[in-house]
């Protein structure tokens, strides 16, 4: 028997905040993955919340990673059946918000190469 | 405030992004390659899991100038043939370049494999097994950029507005998604390789990142778009059952090598009842397979999903397995058996043959502003011919790199003042809202309206009912749903942004498409269904400074020189 919705739980806040599970009911689809019932969560229900994707479901772009019911994983490839899941943040990266991790590799980073200020008088770096 | 300072940024770190910079830094210049996911894994390249055509000649004896040839014909009369003689004598340049660089080009007997892809008049389409293409090439660039010396890489970042002065590119403006703060880059020229527009189709082949970004900030910038109104669809996307962890357009190969039967809801064949010849083999062209799948479902015969079947039941099981090998493991982790019974297919958004109207160099007529990749229009005409948009990647982002250097030569038009008027705009355009809450309806609603009234079957009355909505959505609703700016990480700015350019793009397609009165290739007027010689022309847009789309003919850019083969190779 197919459910006709499924609660995918998401463990939520930002960095210094305490955090929180929120419960969400979305309508179930045969084969549908943890991600795509978030994509369905954020385009009707919560816009604000926090996942970062790009690929969708080709297992490529691997910025969807976060713990889905306690095991690291990409959330585009977890399907999802009548029992839901519970998704939570990395635990071992820095929290940014929500379920989005800093996955960024530290040579990818602006921080790891920013210049001087852009207002500099003559360009030459100098204030 | 965050800055950095360039002799070439490259926007967009897909395949063309990546190649831009591996030569910009080649040719001597220090690169900022930004993205707004992590670089090398964001664009269409990684998805790409086809196969590339470039005339490389060990399979079977090639020229150039023949897939030039076919390049022509498939893109109906409106191809830049200066652009795409340069992307047919390049492509196997760059395939061979990219074999020394260990890509893994699948070979047989030491020659480099290659197959059939329609419209192609013999195989010619380099692969990597098994369906393995994009992420090989991702793989083998990724490696190059993060050796190639002075090319900064740069994840997260999303550039939002470029900065020009008095005709000529200065630089950018975006902000840092891990904190929402904004970022300056000061540049000698920047190169635009951010992709294509099929996100804002509700069936679409894309990477959340192909929403028109290269396009809208090419039209701020006051660049030109060409050929907006030709967006390809793809005829056999996957629909049903929900397929994950593979590329939506993953049965193209297994019809080239293997043969598969299109089957209408009641398992009747039906292509040929459209004209094109597709019996046993996959012969019949993109734009008329998409056509015959669209009329076959508002005829009432689709699938239970809403598409076709596909089905390869008449193929043995070892034959399957020898041509796909571990790919048939990971359909049966899906739930798929192809020896028991068929998939549901559908068109779906998969490519944009318009783009950012460039010359030979990959300039546009901005100074110090080039495109690569897809974000480029022309070299395809109306319908791009299957496995062009990896060498269009490599090829034009190899020149795009190139040249930019060497215009980045003069220095950054940068000036006192632009990074604080830069980081206004970020303010300007945010609100008062807190959370951007209707961003995500907002989107829906531009995926449901560019599907029904500017996809695969257009008219008149859809067109102007869609622009005119279109048009509000950009100047009313949008503004009115500006969120807040705040520090963190925060998704509805994002959002927020990704719509305002994708708008900004839909616009354009709405607007080429509503002024071509014919069909020809992807476009497909109901209300004019013939192709009218007359309008063997390009359509240029641009933007006005209230923000206003202006479209105009152009005619059809030919070969500098007449491309023809070699005596010893006819």
């Amino acid at each position: 028997m197919r459910p006709e919705r499924v609660t995918i739980r998401v463990r939520r806040g930002g960095i210094g905040e305490p955090d929180r599970i929120e419960a969400f009911d979305v309508p179930y689809r045969e084969g549908m993955s943890a991600l795509d019932a978030l994509i369905w969560v954020r385009t009707h229900v919560d816009s604000t919340l926090a996942v970062r994707y790009a690929c969708i479901n080709a297992n490529a772009c691997k910025e969807c990673t976060m713990r889905i019911d306690g095991r690291a994983g990409y959330a585009c490839t977890a399907r999802l059946d009548a029992a839901g899941a519970l998704v939570e943040p990395l635990d071992n990266k820095p929290l940014i918000r929500d379920l989005v991790t800093d996955i960024v590799p530290p040579r990818e980073r602006l921080a790891a190469h920013l210049d001087d200020s852009g207002d500099d008088r003559d360009g030459s770096g100098r204030p | 405030m965050a800055h950095l300072r360039t002799d070439v940024l490259v926007v967009g770190a897909g395949g063309a992004g990546m190649y831009a910079a591996i030569a910009a830094a080649e040719a001597g210049a220090q690169v900022v390659l930004a993205d707004k996911s992590l670089v090398g894994r964001g664009g269409a390249t990684i998805m790409a899991q086809m196969t590339v055509a470039a005339a490389v000649g060990e399979w079977r004896p090639d020229h150039w100038t023949r897939h030039f040839a076919d390049t022509v014909a498939a893109g109906r009369g409106l191809c830049n043939e200066e652009l795409a003689a340069i992307l047919c004598e390049e492509a196997p340049v760059r395939i061979r370049e990219m074999d020394r660089w260990k890509v893994g080009w699948a070979r047989e007997n030491g020659r480099m494999r290659a197959v059939a892809a329609p419209g192609h008049g013999l195989p010619r389409c380099v692969y990597v097994d098994f369906l393995n293409t994009g992420p090989a090439v991702a793989r083998t660039l990724r490696g190059r950029v993060a050796r190639a010396a002075g090319v900064r890489r740069v994840s997260g970042l999303a550039v939002l507005d470029l900065v020009v002065h008095d005709g000529r590119v200065a630089g950018a403006a975006g902000i840092d998604l891990e904190d929402g703060a904004p970022v300056t880059i000061a540049a000698g020229a920047v190169v635009l390789a951010a992709g294509g527009l099929t996100r804002l189709f509700r069936r679409n082949s894309a990477s959340a990142n192909m929403g028109g970004d290269a396009y809208a900030l090419a039209l701020a910038a006051g660049a030109e778009l060409v050929d907006m109104e030709f967006p390809q669809f793809f005829p056999i996307g996957h629909l049903a059952p929900r397929l994950v962890g593979m590329d939506p357009i993953m049965w193209d190969p297994f019809r080239y090598k293997l043969g598969g039967r299109l089957l209408n809801g009641r398992m009747e064949d039906f292509v040929e009842n459209y004209g094109a010849r597709d019996s046993g083999v996959y012969t019949a062209p993109r734009d008329i397979t998409s056509y015959a799948i669209v009329k076959e479902c508002e005829a009432g015969r689709a699938s239970p999903a809403g598409g076709v079947f596909l089905s390869f039941t008449h193929i043995p099981e070892p034959a399957l397995r020898a041509a796909f090998g571990p790919v048939i493991d990971r359909l049966a982790a899906n739930g798929i058996d192809l020896t028991r019974r068929p998939i549901e297919v559908a068109p779906i958004a998969h490519y944009h043959m318009g783009g950012i109207r460039v010359d030979a160099r990959m300039a546009t007529r901005i100074e110090g502003l080039f495109a690569a990749g897809e974000a480029v229009g022309g070299a395809n005409g109306a319908n791009r011919l299957s496995g062009n948009a990896i060498p269009e990647a490599f090829v034009f982002g190899e020149r795009a790199g190139r040249f930019a250097a060497e215009a980045a030569r003069g220095g950054s038009a940068w000036r006192v003042g632009d990074a604080g008027r830069a980081a206004d705009f970020l303010g300007a355009a945010a609100g008062r809202r807190r959370g951007g809450a209707g961003l995500g309806a907002l989107w829906a609603e531009l995926q449901a309206l560019m599907w029904d009234r500017v996809g695969l079957l257009r008219n008149g009355d859809g067109l102007a009912a869609g622009r005119a909505r279109i048009r509000e959505m950009r100047r009313r609703d949008l503004p009115a749903l500006a969120p807040a700016a705040r520090r963190g990480f925060d998704p509805a700015l994002r959002d927020w942004f990704d719509l305002r350019a994708s708008l900004a793009a839909a616009e354009a397609v709405a607007l080429a498409a509503a002024g071509r009165r014919e069909s020809r290739g992807a476009h497909q007027r109901e209300d004019y269904p013939e192709t009218d010689p007359a309008l063997a022309r390009n359509q240029i847009v641009h933007q006005e400074e209230d923000g206003a789309l202006v479209c105009r003919w152009a005619p059809v850019v030919g070969a500098a020189h007449a491309p023809a083969p070699p005596a010893a190779a006819e």
